[in-house]
């Protein structure tokens, strides 16, 4: 009996650790990715000392930041301010544990796999607010201000894609809804909500062209201004770390998965999770793309973009694909 | 089993615990925080319960939305700590008493009413994992027999939220605002407007 409940437990830690680790890696390569990747964009070399091609560039830079000083302003409230940076971190790895990265392969298989994703990514809000607010001084309150009203904004939008997805699947299953692009990914007959998807997406993450809160130009590094070491090597990983759990979503909601592209001899004997992987690799890119490319978005304009854009255009497509669906009787059950 | 029950008690202690720390903490941002704390493990209770829509739920619309305005406004508002224990010993008796009256309510529920359907139908420790998601479920039931009141609902909420943006909503004058269509519409002839400058008159 108590040995099950070990073993049980033990089971349990193994398969977080099994999803953990690997991201975490992956944290540290993308963030040289993306280095490398700017770089060829602005024709410069990119990081290219540490390590062949620099590959080890993000290991050192981390031991770097880990091994200064961390330091707490006296004028914080100490509690929240430490506790801000482990609560990003925490929710950006704990969404990874409704992610099938291939036909069985995930730690929890439930029900409301999209909707516990939701949840978690409306979550993220609170670590920026919280070291805004904890830190007790103005570019960081003003970084966090900003982010809220930002991330809201744009959960509205991204819940009516979801939406509108779910209709065409009929469960709220992660790993059903993989399977129920099997014909067609929804990427082709939903590709105006993929686009808005995708835009969300990095507004939700806080990325170029929407990275308002922590805009460098006008609030220094908005809501981590005041942190340095650890706590601010915690907010790097799980921004970056929540940019690959978006990008993952995108790729189970629009680019079926784990399912390759078309299901013929050579291509559907490669495992799934090499298919998955090269998905979020290319969602990844085109985040990294868009940094390189676009100019920031002015405050007003994002919040324009979301409000009087998105929010009608996501919702006149839940409308339609449900008229749609109803009327060519093709609701799934 | 065991490892069911042990989550309960942790979910309900943290629960309460942090309960009762968003009426006794001093600082208000940390009351919401205490708050937010209790929301998400009642949707933890939800997730022991089978209830795991609801419990989703809880947390996208309570946590993710309505907490964080709240968070928003308790932050943006200069609250003076002293003043706001001031009145502390005045509403005391009318806070004591609610809370006697829903104690005593309570009360009357778990020892009376021995005879009612919660006693008669035993209720299961563990929720029963039904082959429907309660997802299908709970749009069965909603789209169906509370299909009037769920629409009545739904209005309410729509007078709700004309009611507040008519409130607050004023055309100040003054305010700049960006035209993007006739920003687009702009070609040379209406950018540019030529004129001849007198020499050492100026326009």
């Amino acid at each position: 009996m108590t040995y099950d409940i070990l073993i049980t437990g033990l089971i349990i830690i193994a398969q977080i650790l099994a999803v953990v680790v690997p991201v975490l890696i992956s944290v540290a390569f993308l963030v040289y990715a993306e280095r490398k990747v700017l770089a060829l964009i602005q024709l410069r070399r990119g990081p290219n000392i540490v390590g062949p091609f620099g590959i080890l560039q993000s290991f050192a830079d981390a031991l770097k930041l880990i091994t200064k000083e961390n330091i707490i302003p006296s004028g914080s409230n100490k509690i929240v301010f430490i506790l801000a940076p482990i609560i990003t971190m925490v929710l950006s790895l704990a969404g990874w544990a409704v992610i099938p990265f291939a036909p069985g392969w995930v730690v929890s298989d439930i029900n409301v796999g999209i909707m516990y994703l939701f949840a978690v990514s409306s979550l993220g809000v609170y670590g920026i607010i919280m070291a805004g607010w904890a830190s007790n001084s103005q570019y960081p309150f003003l970084g966090a201000l900003r982010s809220a009203a930002q991330m809201v904004s744009y959960e509205v939008s991204i819940g009516f894609v979801i939406i509108t997805v779910l209709l065409c699947v009929g469960s709220l299953n992660l790993s059903k809804i993989v399977l129920a692009q099997q014909t067609v990914w929804f990427a082709i007959p939903l590709l105006p909500m993929f686009i808005i998807f995708f835009i969300s997406a990095l507004a939700e993450t806080n990325r170029l062209p929407f990275d308002l809160p922590e805009d460098e130009s006008t609030l220094v590094a908005g809501f981590f201004t005041e942190y340095s070491s650890a706590s601010f090597v915690l907010f790097f990983l799980g921004e970056y770390a929540s940019m690959i759990l978006m990008s993952s979503m995108t790729v189970i909601l629009f680019l079926g998965g784990w399912l390759p592209p078309f299901d013929v001899y050579p291509l559907n004997v490669v495992p799934g999770v090499i298919w998955f992987t090269l998905k979020v690799i290319f969602i990844l890119f085109l985040f990294i793309w868009v940094r390189g490319t676009f100019p920031r978005y002015r405050y007003d304009q994002l919040m324009r973009l979301g409000w009087k854009v998105f929010l009608p255009f996501s919702l006149f497509w839940v409308v339609a694909t449900s008229g749609f669906l109803v009327y060519f009787d093709m609701l799934p059950n | 089993m065991v490892l069911y029950s042990l989550t309960f008690y942790l979910f309900s202690s943290v629960a309460v615990l942090s309960a009762l720390m968003v009426i006794s903490a001093k600082n208000p941002v940390h009351s919401v925080l205490f708050l937010i704390l209790s929301f998400v493990n009642a949707s933890g209770l939800f997730v022991l319960l089978g209830a795991e829509f609801l419990a989703m739920i809880l947390v996208v619309v309570y946590v993710g939305a309505v907490a964080v305005l709240f968070l928003f406004v308790v932050m943006m508002l200069d609250i003076n700590f002293v003043k706001l224990r001031e009145g502390f010993l005045q509403y005391l008796p009318f806070g004591a008493l609610l809370g006697i009256v829903l104690v005593i309510e309570l009360g009357i529920l778990f020892l009376t009413d021995r005879s009612s359907n919660i006693y008669n139908n035993q209720i299961p420790l563990q929720p029963i994992v039904s082959e429907l998601e309660n997802t299908k479920m709970i749009g069965q039931i909603l789209y169906t027999e509370y299909f009037y009141l769920f629409q009545i609902c739904g209005i309410i909420l729509l007078v709700a939220m004309i009611g507040s943006i008519t409130l607050t909503l004023r055309d100040k004058g003054g305010v700049k605002r960006q035209n993007i269509d006739s920003q687009n519409t702009v070609d040379a002839s209406t950018a540019i407007e030529k004129k001849k400058v007198k020499i050492g008159e100026g326009i």
